[in-house]
């Protein structure tokens, strides 16, 4: 199934004129059935020149681990406003972190984080535990977000990859 | 234009449906919060709030979201480490339990809904039935293509099952009563006529599998005058093709980007009434000013409630109904009758549909959707499509000159109207402030 949403997402995307600077994956967590967010993220991260693989809302913990390891992508960007993302993105970036080649990729996540307003204090907890980024609603801006994408190594994958430990 | 039926269903006078009806033949519009919390007596206390606002009104009892998934290993773990859930959870609380949440809340004169968004609902059905809750709402289209990666013949073959059980619980003292949210899907940015479409094929998917008493859904979208033409094509083709059926029309509150100030959200829930108003809807389901930011509290709920009730008070015009002569109307009927037509069984229908593009939601990113459609506000903000891919709608629609969707396009497509109602309320506030008028 993972192989034919990456077709049917890449019939509208990944047209960009530019040379692709990678494939990054976007993803909602297990619990959060939301997609706009998720496909802003695309469209956005897409304007970048890279090809976007949007595994879209509900995804499995092993889809989602299984898919990062197959593509080996620049950037794993997680959505969440369902209010489970701290609880569900606190489990599933140590999953991602566990594996060998996933252990220097970036890794971000955003949106509502928690059931309550206080999202910017969770950016700590989840950036110790393996992320790279955080980006609270409430408490950054898409501006933040696309600057870290903007800032992401522009090296193609394999030469970046190569001078990874592994 | 209301259905009356000559064939009325077996327990007429008993359930959700009947309540709705009743209340909408004395001229009352009946409001509805869309409330859960994963603590049984929060969700008690809730209830009784929704039960005492100054408003006719129905309880909801919205699930978390690890029980629509099934996955009630990780609602274990939330409890055990004391995080809370965004719902409650049905399938986790004993039965005795949610029995006491409900105990002397909910009866005939308040009857409560059960909402949850599960393409594969078996486990909830089987507690509702259990509990004897006669009540809720989804579809195997529209709890399916938004929400997750469960193919859609899954969620068909669900749906059926769950609905066939359903329907034969008529022992449970009320009829029981199921809604479409086929007039919701994606929240924005579905042009009206696919949710109308939608909205009536799961109507007849239910008809079609026992159901006798159903509501159609119909979410607020950007323009208050195309949304009165969808809501009345949506009657018109209920009336039609529902004839054996009890049912009326609920209206959701914008469920896109929600205005960020209090004025803002009070301005769109009050256009929400009065669209429902305006088309003769029997219920409106409202949003509170909390709902930019976070789950709402009981109390939050409980003034969204009665500030629609009030603004439907104060508002009893009723729109002119163009009937047939509505590009709304001629899309929808177009798109209903193409799937239709696909094949006798309406789960093939469906499935065929989907397969061809016949029906084909803009910016879903489901695996069983084309994704070949795309949608796009006009300078009035009436929501038009962009791209008809492979839509049976060639001969109705001109998308003319093609628009490229860009990250910042759609991002102003989707606050166009949180930004227009805090601006517009803004504006207000300085006016009546110029002249002194309250």
């Amino acid at each position: 199934m993972a192989r034919h949403q990456e077709v049917e997402v890449a019939v509208e995307s990944a047209r960009s004129a530019m040379p692709s600077r990678g494939t990054v994956v976007v993803s909602g967590l297990a619990s959060d059935a939301h997609t706009w967010n998720l496909v802003y993220l695309q469209i956005l991260i897409e304007e970048f020149g890279y090809h976007v693989v949007n595994l879209g809302a509900c995804v499995p913990d092993d889809v989602l681990v299984e898919t990062c390891r197959r593509i080996d992508p620049a950037l794993i960007a997680l959505g969440s406003v369902n209010g489970h993302g701290r609880t569900d993105g606190l489990r599933v970036v140590a999953r991602l972190r566990d594996c060998p080649e996933l252990v220097a990729t970036p890794m971000v996540i955003g949106g509502k984080l928690t059931v309550s307003d206080d999202a910017e204090t969770l950016a700590p907890e989840l950036l110790a535990a393996g992320f790279d980024g955080v980006f609270p609603d409430r408490a950054s801006s898409e501006g933040e977000f696309a600057a870290f994408v903007a800032a992401l190594p522009t090296a193609p994958r394999q030469l970046l990859s190569m001078g990874r430990p592994e | 234009m209301t259905a009356r039926v000559p064939d009325r269903p077996s327990r007429p006078e008993q359930g959700f449906g009947a309540f709705v009806r009743a209340r909408a033949d004395a001229g009352a519009l009946v409001v509805q919060p869309r409330m859960g919390f994963g603590d049984p007596a929060w969700m008690r206390a809730g209830l009784a709030a929704t039960r005492a606002a100054r408003a006719h009104t129905v309880g909801t009892l919205t699930l978390d979201s690890y029980t629509r998934l099934g996955d009630l290993a990780a609602i274990e773990r939330a409890l055990h480490d004391g995080m809370p859930l965004n719902g409650y959870p049905i399938a986790t609380h004993s039965d005795s339990m949610t029995r006491a949440v409900l105990e002397g809340v909910m009866d005939a004169d308040f009857p409560v809904q059960v909402r949850h968004g599960s393409a594969l609902p078996q486990h909830i059905f089987r507690r509702l039935i259990a509990l004897g809750l006669t009540a809720t709402e989804g579809g195997p289209v529209s709890y399916c293509l938004p929400y997750g990666r469960v193919p859609l013949a899954d969620s068909i073959d669900a749906w059926r099952e769950c609905t066939e059980l359903f329907a034969q619980a008529r022992d449970l003292g009320a009829e029981p009563h199921l809604e479409t949210f086929g007039g919701c899907m994606m929240g924005q940015l579905c042009p009206p006529s696919q949710l109308v479409a939608l909205s009536v094929l799961e109507a007849l998917f239910f008809r079609a599998h026992g159901c006798r008493s159903i509501s159609v859904s119909y979410a607020q979208q950007t323009h208050p005058g195309q949304d009165t033409a969808a809501v009345l094509a949506l009657r018109r083709l209920c009336a039609d093709l529902l004839p054996d059926v009890e049912w009326h029309v609920v209206v959701y509150t914008y469920m896109g980007a929600y205005p960020v100030t209090e004025a803002g959200a009070y301005r769109l829930l009050r256009e929400a009434a009065e669209l429902a108003v305006r088309t003769g809807s029997e219920r409106l389901i409202v949003k509170t000013v909390a709902e930019s930011r976070r789950i709402p509290t009981v109390a939050e709920n409980v003034a969204a409630l009665e500030y629609a009730a009030r603004a439907a008070e104060a508002n009893r015009t009723t729109a002119h109904d163009p009937g047939t002569d509505s590009q709304t109307y001629a899309e929808a009927l177009a798109l209903v009758e193409a799937v239709l037509n696909l094949a006798s069984d309406l789960s093939r229908a469906l499935l065929l549909a989907f397969r061809r593009g016949y029906l084909d939601i803009p910016y879903c990113v489901h695996p069983d959707n084309r994704g070949l459609t795309r949608s796009r506000l006009d300078e009035e903000g009436r929501l038009r499509w962009a791209y008809t891919g492979a839509l049976p709608l060639g001969h109705l629609v001109r998308t003319g000159q093609s628009h490229k969707v860009t990250a910042a396009g759609l991002l102003a497509d989707l606050s166009f109207l949180r930004q227009k109602m805090d601006r517009e309320a803004v504006a207000d506030r300085s006016s009546s402030e110029l002249t002194g008028s309250v």
